[in-house]
């Protein structure tokens, strides 16, 4: 145990990671794989994951796994690049896989039409719903969102609309599961990769300004309420995304694609992973979803169990798992005597 | 005339559940989404000692109120007290101690219609030729008791006025010797310990269900935006509002409707004037 009376850690970019910043990256084999080898090492592991899963019960949980996924970037975009704390992930969820649902069963459109039409339109819904707390900032937003699924749950159990309680069923299923598990996966990837992409581009500057001095972004001419209109259309559509494959991988629709599940898991999965890394929270996804799947059996108290983890990592080790990865891969420490 | 007697009533019921809240947030600017497993967990505990231990009912209603005090202190000394500034993070962490307490009594076994509290005392009275039972009436007194004490405790206590103060400007209090994390433990536990009252006197109207703690969470929130988040008695004002706005949904298009018009309520009140009825927050407004 070092004395910290007279030593602290001291934290330094290993040289490495200097040289990579730059042009220099190209200059050997081993700077390019310090660059690609994390990226390389998550695309063909969630390729090949489905391949190595055992079983078709397993190939199930990765499909899922990868809709928790979208729905915690489509959180941590929102909430750690714009500063919108959306806890209604299943709003999302509900609007995406409902509208999925009614075009296939009524309408007769195939998958490959409705997800994109239910993607575009149900972000559009969410969009227009929220748009009214759009202006808020913090505690409101959140509230807002919380309401929402709750709420329309009540209203389709209220009205008997849409299929009421025992929901919409017969919808059409993907061609077959390997299309299912890969369609899925590439859409995480892009998903994940896009928004990556998004939050550096001059928009994402802007995003960040809105959460950062809202009204700076103001003085500066532009409006932010239509700022954060875009970043919860890019957010929700992923949402919906998912939601519309969710419907067409169960071959149903109903309420319980407002369950809490789809709210807490995305928000415990980018606690866990690292909050505002966007990669963060697949990692915490490719963790959490298997354990919970492990405990289903004890039914609710898995929520007791992720609500728990939650509190314990966000009051104790709010940076997650990827800040902590990241910082051992660029950094390395020592002790230095003060 | 049932509109306006059963209204009053739902109106008491909407602000015993909301006061909790509002008293929290109002103190230390910490939104408890805790609320409403607080409101369930009461419940729970009341019934435990009274059916579990066989204790006099006033007992177990005082042991209860003394143990979710003691919980709310602790939950706020030692979880909320280290994330409290961080917005996201308030709001994850005591939403997340929500869901644990709630989905641990659902798992717990406490679910299904078996779960009931005794009035506490049985019988009605005609009130302008309505039947009004006893336990209603309780709720209306010990509702307008609870706010008028609160009136009183925070206008002439010293402990009172120290949470006033702080809830006004946290440095100046600090600055005058009030310990601002102290008087938050303090609110927090009063704030629990609201939220156990409601629980202990609304339930008995009903059966304990795990799914009343996100409905009471929501409705306490849609009075409090609508009177103004950490405003006393613009949350008794806008509970008067939504409950009578809910009695008359009720009575003219069907009771499922009721949480609608909570939401409705929220999204109106954003949009016309978002710091709510009396918000203390004027520089919300400016920033929207």
């Amino acid at each position: 145990m070092v004395n910290t009376e007279q030593f602290r850690r001291e934290r330094l970019d290993r040289g490495i990671k200097i040289r990579t910043d730059g042009l220099y990256a190209l200059m050997s084999w081993r700077e390019l794989s310090y660059l690609t080898l994390p990226r390389l090492i998550l695309i063909v592991g969630m390729l090949l994951l489905p391949l190595i899963v055992p079983g078709m019960y397993w190939q199930k949980v990765v499909t899922i796994l990868c809709i928790y996924a979208l729905l915690a970037i489509s959180f941590d975009f929102l909430a750690h690049y714009v500063g919108l704390v959306s806890l209604g992930g299943a709003f999302f969820i509900g609007a995406g896989g409902y509208l999925a649902a009614i075009l296939n069963s009524t309408y007769g459109f195939p998958p490959i039409l409705t997800i994109p039409i239910a993607t575009l339109v149900g972000a559009a819904v969410c969009t227009l719903l929220l748009l009214p707390c759009l202006p808020l900032r913090g505690v409101y937003f959140a509230i807002v969102t919380l309401m929402y699924p709750l709420v329309l749950a009540r209203i389709i159990e209220a009205l008997d609309i849409l299929g009421g309680t025992d929901g919409i069923v017969g919808v059409d299923s993907f061609a077959n599961r390997w299309v299912e598990q890969y369609a899925v996966i590439a859409m995480v990837l892009l998903a994940l990769f896009g928004i990556r992409r998004l939050v550096n581009l001059d928009i994402g500057l802007v995003f960040r300004a809105v959460m950062d001095n809202d009204q700076a972004v103001r003085a500066s001419g532009m409006n932010i309420s239509y700022y954060k209109a875009i970043a919860v259309f890019i957010g929700s559509a992923l949402g919906c995304l998912g939601g519309a494959c969710l419907v067409h991988i169960y071959m149903w629709c109903g309420i319980s694609l407002f369950a809490l599940d789809f709210s807490i898991l995305p928000i415990a999965a980018t606690v866990i992973g690292g909050s505002g890394t966007l990669v963060g929270p697949v990692l915490g996804c490719l963790i959490l979803v298997p354990i919970s799947e492990l405990l289903r059996e004890f039914g609710t108290l898995r929520i007791v169990f992720y609500s728990l983890i939650l509190m314990g990592f966000i009051v104790f080790r709010s940076e997650g798992l990827m800040v902590y990865g990241e910082r051992k891969y660029h950094q390395f420490q020592r002790w230095v005597k003060v | 005339m049932d509109i306006l007697i059963y209204g009053t009533i739902n109106s008491v019921a909407l602000a015993l559940m909301a006061l909790g809240f509002a008293l929290v947030y109002g103190i230390s600017r910490v939104p408890n989404f805790a609320h409403g497993a607080i409101y369930v967990l009461s419940g729970f505990i009341t019934w435990t000692f009274l059916r579990g231990l066989g204790l006099n009912y006033a007992l177990s209603i005082f042991l209860t109120m003394l143990i979710i005090g003691i919980f709310g202190a602790l939950l706020y000394q030692f979880i909320l007290i280290r994330v409290r500034g961080i917005a996201i993070s308030e709001i994850i962490a005591s939403y997340a101690m929500g869901l644990a307490i709630l989905e641990g009594l659902r798992w717990g076994g406490f679910k299904g219609m078996s779960y009931t509290l005794p009035v506490f005392a049985e019988g009605s009275i005609l009130i302008g030729g309505i039947p009004v039972d006893y336990q209603r009436i309780i709720v209306v007194g010990i509702g307008g008791a609870t706010v008028a004490s609160l009136w009183l405790f925070t206008h002439y206590t010293r402990l009172g006025l120290a949470l006033r103060g702080m809830a006004q400007d946290e440095r100046a209090a600090l600055m005058l010797g009030i310990d601002s994390d102290f008087m938050a433990v303090v609110a927090m536990a009063i704030g629990a310990m609201l939220a156990g009252l409601a629980g202990i006197l609304l339930l008995p109207l009903g059966n304990i269900v795990v799914e009343a703690g996100y409905n009471v969470l929501i409705l306490a929130i849609a009075v409090c935006i609508v009177g103004g988040l950490g405003s006393w008695m613009g949350a008794v004002l806008a509970a008067f509002i939504i409950g009578f706005a809910q009695i008359l949904t009720v009575v003219y298009l069907g009771s499922h409707f009721q949480m609608v018009v909570a939401l409705l309520a929220i999204i109106f009140t954003l949009i016309l004037k978002p710091s709510g009825l009396f918000g203390m927050q004027k520089q919300l407004e400016e920033r929207v």
